[in-house]
C-alpha cells in the first residue's frame, strides 16, 4: 500500500477499499440523484415489491371497478417557508397535483398531513394554509381528509407538509416513462432552475438584478391543453429535484433510448444563469416546481408546442431535443459553443465550487 | 450575462479552430493547469471540437484534489469536536479522509457549514463566542487573498474565536515539479488566469525562460480556452518559448498589489504536501508567526493520522500529465466519485471527477503520439 505523498504504484495490483461508506442519511441522499437511487434500490423497493412500484413513476396508476385511478403522495421541506414566488403551502399542493397530472390524470382529491413544530407562529400556518386553498381551489382540486402532529421545538424545521392525491384518467391517453421511441421529439414548457436557483439566492442572501421567483405552478390544465391537441403524448415528467437533467436520464434508461438535447433551445431566465455561473452551478440540474418535459411523436409535436404556448404556463416552450436509438440510456448535450458532452446523473447535490 | 456569452459564440469558436488546423503541422500535448479550466473544457465539450493532434492534458490545478490526506483527517477530527463550528467551501464536504467525509460527519451532529467566503466566519464567530470556528482554508493563489483578510481582520479586531486551517499551494512549483519528471510530456501549458489576476505573471517568464516552454497565461470561457490554445500551439510551431496573456481582460503583468501585500502580510512561504504529487519545496502558505492564535493546526492538538491511499490509484500520475482518467482500470468501475480512490476523482474540478460529471467514462478519446522535438 503506497503511503500518502508519494505517488500511487500503478502496478501494485492490491485491492483497493472504497473509501466513503455512508452508514447514515447523508444530504445527498435527499437529492433525487444517485444516492437517492441507492436508497429505493437497497431499502424500499425489496421491501414492498410489487408491479405498481416497479414501474417507479411520479404516480401508480391503478385500475379500481374498471376505473383508472392515479395516486400519489410527496413530502414537502424547504427552507424558507416563505420564498419569492411562493411558499411551502402552494408546493405541496401543485407538487401532488403535477404528480397526477403527469401521468395524464385529472387530480381530484388531495390528503395534507402537517408536522408542526413547537414554536411555529400560528399566522404563519394560517398563511401556509391560506396558500394551500388558493392552489386547490384554482386547480379545481379538494383537499378532503388531513392530520396534525406537534413535534418539540428543535425536532423539525417549523413545517413540514405531506400531501396525498387522487386523481382519475378519463381520457384515452397511455403516458408512461417507458414509451420513448426514437424520433420522438423533446419539449419544454419553459424556463428551467427558476424554483432552485430563487430558494438558494434566498438561503444565502445572495442579490440579483432582478429577484428570481419560483416557477412554482399546478400544470394539470397544461396537460389538458396538449392531450387536447393529441393524445400522442408518449412520456411526462416534472422536472423537480434533480432538475431537467436527472428527468431526461430516467426516461433514458426506463425506455432505453438515446436522448439528445440542445443547450442553445433550452430556456433559461437571465437572473437564473448569471446566479448558476456564479455559483458554479448547472441549471440543468436545478430544482423546478412549475414545468414538465414531455417526450412526444415527432408528427404530433407541432400541434402540441403550439396548444402549450398558447396557455399560459407554455408560452415559452420549446422543443429542445430528440430521443435517439444511438446510446442508450444516455443524454447527449449539443453544447452552445459546439461541443458535445453526457449529461450525467448526479450523485448527491450539486456543490459550489472553490474557485 | 453578455459579457459571458460574448466567450461562448460557436462562429468564433469555429473560426479559431479552423486556424488551428492550419497552423498545425504536428501534434502536441498542451496542459490546462488550473482545475477551473478542465471543468470548462469538458462542461463545453472543448475536447470533443480540437483536432485530434492537439491534446489537452489537466494539470494540477485543483486545490480540493491536491489537498493531502492527513490535512483532510486533521480537519475531520477538528470538525467533530463539540466545541467547534468548521466552515468551508461546498466542494470540499464530500471529500473523503480516511474514514469519511464531512457530509458523514455533519450527519453525526457535528457543526459543519458551507460559506462563501472566509468573511462570512468572522461574522459566525462573532455571533458565536463560546464556540471556536474554524474555516478549512484551501486553494491556489486566487484563495488566498480572502483568507489572508479574514485572518487580518480577525487578529486586527481581537476575534479569539476565529482559526483557519491552511492548506495553501502554489502553482509555479508544481508546474517546475512536472516539468522536472523524467516521464514529461507536456510541451506548452494554458496558465491559470485567475491565479495569474492576483500574483501577475512574472513568475512564468522565469519558468518559461529556465524550461523553454510556452505558457499562454488564459481565461476559462470556451473562447478564451481555444485561442490560448491556438497561441501555445503557435508558439510551438515556431519554436518559440515566452509567456503570453490570452487573459488581458483581468490579468496585468505585475497582478493585483493590494492582494499581494495581504499575502506577504499574513503567510509565509513552506514545503507541501500535494496530494498524489508527494513533497514539492516552497509551494505553498503558512500562517506567519505573529498569527498563530489564529492557525487552527497549532490551536487544536490533533494526534498524527496514519494516512493510506489506495494502491489502484494513479492521480499522482494524472496530475502531471503523464496518463489520463482512461488509462487507469479503476476510472468509472472501482473509483468513481461516489467512492472516490484519490485526489483526482474527489473534486468536480478533478480530470476524473471531471470526466466522470461529464460522461467521459463513457467514451475514451486516444491519446496523441508525443512528438519527437
Amino acid at each position: 500500500m503506497a503511503t500518502n505523498g508519494t505517488a500511487p504504484d500503478p502496478l501494485n495490483g492490491s485491492c483497493p477499499v472504497p473509501i466513503a461508506e455512508h452508514g447514515r442519511i447523508v444530504l445527498g441522499h435527499g437529492s433525487g440523484g444517485k444516492l437517492s437511487g441507492e436508497l429505493l434500490q437497497d431499502i424500499f423497493l425489496p421491501a414492498f415489491d410489487n408491479e405498481h412500484l416497479a414501474r417507479l413513476g411520479d404516480q401508480a396508476m391503478l385500475d379500481v371497478n374498471r376505473t383508472r385511478l392515479a395516486f400519489t403522495t410527496d413530502s414537502f421541506v424547504v427552507t424558507p417557508i416563505f420564498f419569492p414566488g411562493g411558499d411551502i403551502g402552494q408546493l405541496a399542493i401543485n407538487g401532488t397535483i403535477n404528480d397526477l397530472a403527469m401521468g395524464g390524470a385529472r387530480p381530484l382529491y388531495i390528503a395534507a398531513a402537517f408536522i408542526l413544530e413547537e414554536g411555529l407562529e400560528i399566522d404563519e400556518l394560517r398563511r401556509v394554509v391560506e396558500s394551500m386553498r388558493a392552489a386547490a381551489a384554482a386547480a379545481g382540486v379538494q383537499v378532503v381528509t388531513g392530520d396534525t402532529k406537534v413535534v418539540e421545538r428543535g425536532k423539525g424545521d417549523k413545517l413540514f407538509i405531506t400531501t396525498t392525491g387522487l386523481g382519475i384518467v378519463d381520457k384515452p391517453v397511455a403516458i408512461s416513462a417507458d414509451r420513448a421511441r426514437p424520433g420522438d421529439k423533446v419539449i419544454l414548457s419553459g424556463t428551467i432552475g427558476d424554483h432552485g436557483m430563487a430558494i438558494m439566492s434566498r438561503r444565502e442572501n445572495l442579490e440579483f438584478e432582478g429577484t428570481i421567483e419560483s416557477d412554482s405552478a399546478a400544470l394539470n390544465g397544461l396537460v389538458s391543453t396538449m392531450i387536447a391537441a393529441s393524445p400522442d403524448i408518449h412520456c411526462l415528467r416534472d422536472p423537480t429535484r434533480g432538475g431537467v437533467a436527472t428527468t431526461l436520464n430516467e426516461l433514458a434508461v426506463a425506455s432505453a433510448v438515446g436522448i439528445e438535447i440542445d443547450e442553445k433551445e433550452i430556456p433559461v431566465r437571465e437572473a437564473v444563469r448569471g446566479a448558476c455561473e456564479i455559483m458554479g452551478l448547472d441549471p440543468l440540474y436545478v430544482a423546478n416546481e412549475g414545468k414538465l418535459v414531455a417526450i412526444v411523436a415527432p408528427d404530433a409535436a407541432d400541434s402540441i408546442l403550439s396548444a402549450m404556448r398558447s396557455h399560459p404556463l407554455g408560452k415559452d416552450a420549446a422543443i429542445v431535443g430528440e430521443v435517439l436509438a444511438e446510446h442508450p440510456r444516455m443524454v447527449v448535450l449539443k453544447t452552445t459553443i459546439g461541443g458535445r458532452r453526457i449529461v450525467d446523473v448526479l450523485f448527491g447535490e450539486q456543490l459550489p465550487r472553490i474557485c | 450575462m453578455k459579457y459571458v456569452d460574448e466567450y461562448r459564440n460557436a462562429e468564433l469558436a469555429d473560426k479559431i479552430i479552423a486556424e488551428l488546423r492550419r497552423v498545425q503541422t504536428r501534434p502536441w500535448v498542451i496542459m490546462e493547469v488550473c482545475g477551473g479550466q478542465t471543468h470548462s473544457i469538458v462542461k463545453h465539450g472543448i475536447d470533443t471540437m480540437l483536432p485530434e493532434t492537439v491534446e489537452l492534458v489537466h494539470g494540477p490545478g485543483c486545490p480540493v484534489c491536491v489537498t493531502p490526506l492527513e490535512i483532510i483527517d486533521k480537519a475531520h477530527a477538528i470538525a467533530r469536536r463539540p466545541e467547534v463550528i468548521f466552515c468551508s467551501f461546498g466542494d470540499m464536504l464530500r471529500v473523503p479522509g480516511s474514514e469519511n467525509d464531512l457530509f458523514t460527519i455533519k450527519s453525526a451532529g457535528a457543526d459543519i457549514r458551507i460559506v462563501y467566503s472566509p468573511l462570512d466566519c468572522l461574522k459566525i464567530a462573532r455571533a458565536h463566542p463560546e464556540k471556536k470556528v474554524v474555516f478549512f482554508a484551501v486553494g491556489f493563489e486566487t484563495t488566498a487573498p480572502a483568507n489572508a483578510m479574514a485572518v487580518w481582520q480577525a487578529h486586527k479586531k481581537g476575534v479569539k474565536n476565529f482559526s483557519i486551517l491552511v492548506s495553501h499551494v502554489l502553482v509555479p512549483p508544481s508546474i517546475a515539479a512536472i516539468l522536472q519528471s523524467p516521464q514529461n510530456r507536456v510541451q506548452a501549458f494554458l496558465g491559470p488566469g485567475h491565479v495569474c489576476a492576483v500574483v501577475g505573471y512574472r513568475e512564468y517568464e522565469a519558468l518559461s525562460a529556465r524550461y523553454r516552454v510556452p505558457i499562454v497565461v488564459t481565461g476559462f470561457e470556451p473562447l478564451d480556452i481555444l485561442e490560448g490554445t491556438l497561441m501555445a500551439v503557435r508558439q510551438l510551431e515556431s519554436a518559440r518559448a515566452e509567456v503570453e496573456n490570452q487573459y488581458a481582460r483581468a490579468v496585468q503583468r505585475e497582478g493585483n498589489l493590494q492582494a499581494q501585500n495581504i499575502l506577504l502580510e499574513v503567510f509565509d512561504i513552506c514545503d507541501r504536501q500535494w496530494r498524489g504529487i508527494g513533497s514539492i519545496p516552497k509551494s505553498g502558505y503558512k500562517l506567519r508567526y505573529e498569527f498563530r492564535d489564529h492557525d487552527a493546526a497549532s490551536i487544536f492538538e490533533v494526534q498524527e493520522i496514519d494516512t493510506k491511499e489506495p494502491a489502484a490509484c494513479i492521480s499522482g500520475q494524472i496530475l502531471k500529465g503523464i496518463k489520463k482518467p482512461h488509462d487507469c482500470n479503476a476510472f468509472g468501475t472501482l473509483c468513481t466519485p461516489r467512492h472516490p480512490l484519490g485526489a483526482t476523482m474527489v473534486s468536480a474540478e478533478g480530470a476524473c471527477a471531471a470526466y466522470y460529471a461529464y460522461g467521459r467514462h463513457l467514451e475514451p478519446r486516444p491519446a496523441v503520439e508525443r512528438n519527437p522535438e
